[in-house]
């Protein structure tokens, strides 16, 4: 499946990563390239095969119902770029 | 050209868990901006989802209560996109194999007929956080304390052909979560959000129109209204000529419109994927009997039981089922007073009309279901009569005779309602009313006998005056008419 | 002191030769004297670490000491340590401290190690050589010339170099492995599932597994039984007993059985590595194991599988660093769609931004089915052709990487640097434990022996692997680097 520049520049939209035009074509060589090798998977026949997501068979345990976390705002907005009034704040967005 | 309408419904229903789906912040409504975001919440590096086992057993019973069939396997999905409430970049949710499968809804109209409205899924996934629009020097404020709120999403198919349907429908979901207890239903705080689907099609024609989705739907009224808005929209675009785009739309209910969100600059791309933080979940039978044995009665049921068992009108039985409080206090009040017909007239009638006055919910009504019983019972063994049990109402309603159970019996004491039966009594009242208006008896008395049954009411209403209402009306009528009678 | 193994540190603690401070102290200027050289390091946490060794002393003198108390480790800077700065080695993570400890480093404290730092990485674990760190490559103590292996480079390192006993890694598709392999250690990735993920920052969730870097095996049997274990906080844990992984270690051989996949020993495997692990198989013949060939059919797809479905799940996984929260954020961004771009566009090195690109194409509308279902359908057969092997014999053997510690800067192309965790890759695909032992060197430069078994099979690949160090001596050797500057 040949990779387009268009579809680089999808990509790098999609995952928000500000790529300048250079790094752009860059990629493209790159990710084609590795593309390629991931295209090897297309010629085996997996007719029939489950798909596996999990390395192991197990299944979700779940969680009693108990309200257990504290309040630690303070913790962790110490680690945030812009915060006022307990709030993160980001650039306008428009609804 | 003859339109019809299809619209399909995307309700979201906040759970209510006491901690989050994934982690253990509490979910309780209100609190500072951010002080319930735990590291989970915010989606710190490095920590991991823990599903909730009451998440999963509402989302359940849930499907039970829409005969749906639960799936033994169900998977979690991440829905990847950025947005400043999303602080992991991704949703998760489930896109390919829902906790709830198939299952339908029965809708009840005013004029007693219904319709069965099938779901075709309902998943559970994770509510995001707010976005704060006030002035932050020309930025926006993040508050993530709703994010990681259980939410149940019910999709139903496109089922219904108008906006009192899709309402109906609306208040059938609500009707259904609260009776099971796993919502609180609150539309006004977002407890329960619903998108909607409108397309409009040719009467006959079978494909559907091109649909549009509107946002931001919160109230029975304002679906009703933004479907009406909506529908209207579309058949004169269509009948001019124009075409349909498939958008989303958002519903001003200010302007009473809807209008075209902003076309996003590229179609979305959510990239569904299985989370691998996450196992998949798998029930078993057993599991799902227990919820099943131990679900409350459904509205449905017991609308079927009011008028089957109880022999109260389809009408009455509706409006008595509609919500799990409403029928709860009437059957408190039947338990009491051992009347289906007189509990469903007081319901219906000095209730609603005082709450309705007020404004009040039957939760915060001040006269309980136990004042209620006792005041119709005492109606029923004779103690008072119709009139004094309204008195007694009005004053229950005040607070009179405090909040104890047997308050009515307080009340009918204290201001001595009691209804007077003995005869010996009654006569004296009446002779001393006969010695008074020697006018009117003489009247009566000239009157041809035919007429003389109306002019009987007179006297009725002196004796009952003189007893100050507590005389018993039968038995007054009875003997005043001996009486007078005797005197012709 | 620094030349000692685990196990050998706490007897002498234990015995009282000297104090836990005294080890810190000798260690914490090792790192101070060497560490210019190797940059195995992020962060030295030199005056948390004293304290925590006079804690433990304290603890010693008061007879509440336990088998691991008061010994010295370091953290792969992938794992969160609360109040001290957790890179991943990214730019994106420069400014940020963690606001708490993962489960594993709870319980290697509650269990009476101390850190001495956080090693230096490839960024988010991406990487095979360590050269993908915001904070500069690491250099191979055998070789200053030659990478350390990746992406766990600077735990591997500072370990060989004697700056620290044993260390922290983490193993996506080699990352454990493979470095260990290169730098002459030994290094276990236990079962999927077996150590908790919590609070360890997240490369690829269905594939990351932390595991110990040590100098011997036993001394990686002590830090994995004091890490394993059931963790409620992690759904992927697995809620299984954790035997006492030191109990068999001294079980013999005898009767074991060796398979030795085919398609381990084909094109591309330099002589010298073939060479080295022929001669370790030997070795565990005179110890009374039976070898037979084996074959994993689907090897050779285990590389494609694994570019899909880890650089899918990091792409998705790395959303998170958006610049709102924590972590970089650009200047003065204009709006929103300029505030995520560039935040991540600045915050993330060529190799992170290379695979949230493959990720997200290949999860894209359209491709979804033929690449990431397809590569999870085929994660399925390289799982069987485990499970079938194993079926047959009782561990596998084999090289753990094609070709000894390669020159700094050598591979400059992505997919052949890819194609270099050919042996390690379909391990962490299948969800097996492997474990990687010094087997001799190539060219200077050491080579290692990687043993794999089934299922939570670790106290078996322990033992294994031990009684392989108690007959030869590869595992002792240190490089010039520590004689020269000792």
């Amino acid at each position: 499946m040949a990779l387009e520049h268009a579809d680089v520049l999808k990509a790098a939209h999609l995952a928000r990563l500000g790529l300048d035009e250079g790094e752009a074509d860059r990629y493209l060589d790159d990710l084609g390239r590795i593309l390629e090798m991931v295209d090897q998977l297309q010629s085996l026949d997996t007719e029939g095969v489950a798909p596996l997501a999990h390395p192991l068979d197990a299944t979700q345990r779940l969680r009693a119902d108990e309200a257990t976390e504290t309040d630690r705002r303070e913790t962790f907005q110490r680690v945030a770029p812009a915060v006022e009034n307990g709030l993160y704040l980001v650039p306008r967005v428009v609804e | 050209m003859q339109w019809e309408t299809v619209i399909g419904l995307e309700v979201h229903v906040q759970l209510a868990t006491r901690s989050k789906i994934f982690s253990g912040a509490s979910t309780a409504f209100g609190a500072e901006p951010n002080t319930q975001a735990c590291a989970v919440d915010l989606g710190l590096p490095g920590v991991l989802p823990v599903l909730n086992e009451q998440a999963v057993a509402m989302a359940v019973q849930f499907g039970l209560g829409i005969h749906a069939e639960i799936p033994d396997v169900s998977v979690f999905d991440r829905k990847n996109y950025f947005y400043p409430d999303l602080p992991k970049g991704y949703q998760t949710s489930q896109m390919y194999e829902p906790i709830v499968g198939p299952g339908e809804v029965e809708i009840l109209f005013d004029d007693g007929e219904s319709k069965r409205i099938r779901v075709h899924h309902a998943h559970l996934e994770e509510d995001a956080g707010k976005s704060l629009h006030e002035d932050f020097h020309g930025m926006t404020g993040i508050d993530l304390n709703r994010a990681g709120t259980p939410l149940l999403e019910i999709v139903s198919e496109p089922d219904m052909r108008s906006a009192k349907e899709a309402a109906a429908y609306l208040k059938a979901i609500h009707s259904i979560v609260t009776y099971l207890g796993i919502s609180d239903g609150n539309m006004a705080e977002g407890s329960m959000r619903c998108d909607v689907n409108v397309s409009v099609r040719p009467k006959g024609q079978e494909a559907f129109g091109t649909r549009a989705e509107i946002k931001n739907v919160n109230s029975f009224r304002f679906v009703e209204r933004a479907i009406a808005f909506e529908v209207e929209r579309q058949v004169e675009l269509l009948e001019d000529g124009g075409k349909v785009v498939q958008e989303t739309r958002l519903y001003d209910p200010d302007a009473d419109e809807t209008r075209s969100m902003r076309t996003k600059e590229e179609a979305n791309d959510y990239r569904y994927f299985p989370c691998p933080d996450l196992l998949p979940v798998v029930l078993d039978q057993a599991y799902i009997d227990h919820l099943r044995d131990n679900l409350p009665e459904l509205p449905a049921a017991k609308r079927e039981r009011f008028q089957g068992e109880l022999g109260l009108s389809a009408y009455d039985a509706g409006v008595l089922s509609a919500s799990r409080a409403m029928a709860e206090y009437f059957e408190r009040v039947h338990e009491v007073c051992g009347d289906a017909k007189l509990a469903a007239n007081w319901v219906q009638g000095e209730l609603s009309g005082a709450l309705n006055r007020e404004g009040l919910a039957i939760a915060a009504s001040p006269v309980s279901a136990d004042q209620l019983g006792q005041l119709i019972g005492r109606v029923m063994d004779d103690t008072i009569n119709g009139k004094a049990a309204k008195q007694v109402f009005q004053a229950l309603w005040h607070g009179e005779g405090g909040d104890e159970s047997n308050s009515a019996d307080a009340v009918i004491e204290a201001k001595g309602l009691k209804q007077v039966t003995d005869s010996g009594a009654i006569e004296a009242m009446i002779d001393q009313v006969i010695r008074d208006s020697p006018a009117q008896v003489a009247q009566y008395r000239d009157a041809e006998p035919d007429k003389r049954g109306k002019m009987i009411g007179y006297f009725v209403g002196q004796v009952m005056k003189a007893s100050r209402g507590t005389a018993n009306p039968q038995q007054v009528n009875g003997l005043l008419k001996e009486k007078l009678d005797a005197l012709c | 002191m620094h030349d000692q193994t685990l196990t050998g540190l706490a007897a002498a603690l234990a015995a009282g030769e000297f104090s836990s401070r005294e080890l810190t102290e000798h260690l914490l200027a090792r790192i101070e004297r060497h560490d210019g050289a190797l940059n195995s390091f992020i962060t030295v946490t030199g005056e948390q670490a004293l304290a925590a060794a006079d804690a433990t002393d304290a603890l010693r003198a008061r007879g509440e000491a336990g088998p691991l108390t008061g010994l010295p480790l370091a953290l792969k800077d992938i794992f969160c340590t609360q109040g001290v700065k957790t890179s991943c080695g990214s730019r994106m993570l420069d400014n940020f401290t963690a606001p708490y400890d993962a489960s594993v480093v709870e319980r290697l404290a509650a269990a009476g190690t101390l850190s001495l730092g956080k090693t230096n990485m490839d960024e988010f674990a991406m990487g095979s050589s360590n050269e993908n760190s915001h904070y500069g490559p690491v250099k191979n103590p055998w070789d200053l010339t030659a990478v350390p292996g990746g992406s766990s480079g600077g735990s591997a390192a500072a370990v060989a170099a004697g700056l620290v006993p044993a260390a922290l890694g983490t193993d996506t598709g080699g990352s454990i492995r493979q470095p260990a392999a290169f730098c002459g250690i030994t290094g276990l990735k236990p079962t999927y599932g077996r150590v908790s993920r919590y609070g360890m920052v997240a490369y690829a969730s269905s594939l990351d597994q932390a595991g110990p870097m040590a100098r011997t095996a036993e001394d990686c049997a002590h830090l994995l039984g004091a890490i394993a274990g059931h963790d409620p906080r992690d759904s992927t844990s697995v809620a299984r007993g954790v035997p006492d992984y030191t109990a068999g270690l001294d079980a013999p051989l005898s009767g074991l059985k060796i398979g030795l996949p085919k398609e381990y020993f084909g094109d591309g495997l330099s002589a010298e590595v073939e060479t080295a692990v022929r001669e370790a198989i030997r070795v565990y013949e005179s110890l009374g194991a039976t070898v037979r060939e084996v074959s994993l059919p689907h090897t050779h797809y285990a590389i494609p599988a694994y570019y899909v479905i880890a650089p899918a799940e990091a792409s998705s996984n790395l959303s998170r660093y958006d610049g709102v929260r924590f972590g970089h954020r650009c200047e003065n961004p204009s709006d929103l769609t300029d505030l995520y771009k560039r935040s991540r566009g600045e915050g993330f090195g060529e190799e992170v931004k290379r695979r949230i690109l493959i990720g997200t194409h290949t999860l894209s509308e359209g491709f979804f089915d033929a690449y990431y279902k397809q590569a999870q359908k085929v994660r399925r057969l390289i799982r069987q052709d485990f499970l079938a092997a194993f079926d047959e014999v009782d561990v596998l053997m084999g090289p753990a990487s094609p070709t000894p510690a390669f020159d700094l800067g050598a591979n400059k192309d992505p997919v052949s640097m890819y194609l270099q965790d050919i042996y390690t890759i379909a391990v962490n695909l299948a969800g097996i434990p492997g474990i990687s032992v010094p087997a001799g060197f190539a060219g200077g430069r050491p080579v290692g022996l990687q043993i794999l078994g089934t299922h939570f099979a670790e106290a078996q690949l322990l033992n294994v692997a031990h009684q392989f160090q108690q007959a030869t001596d590869w595992h002792l050797r240190r490089p010039g680097f520590i004689e020269e500057t000792a």
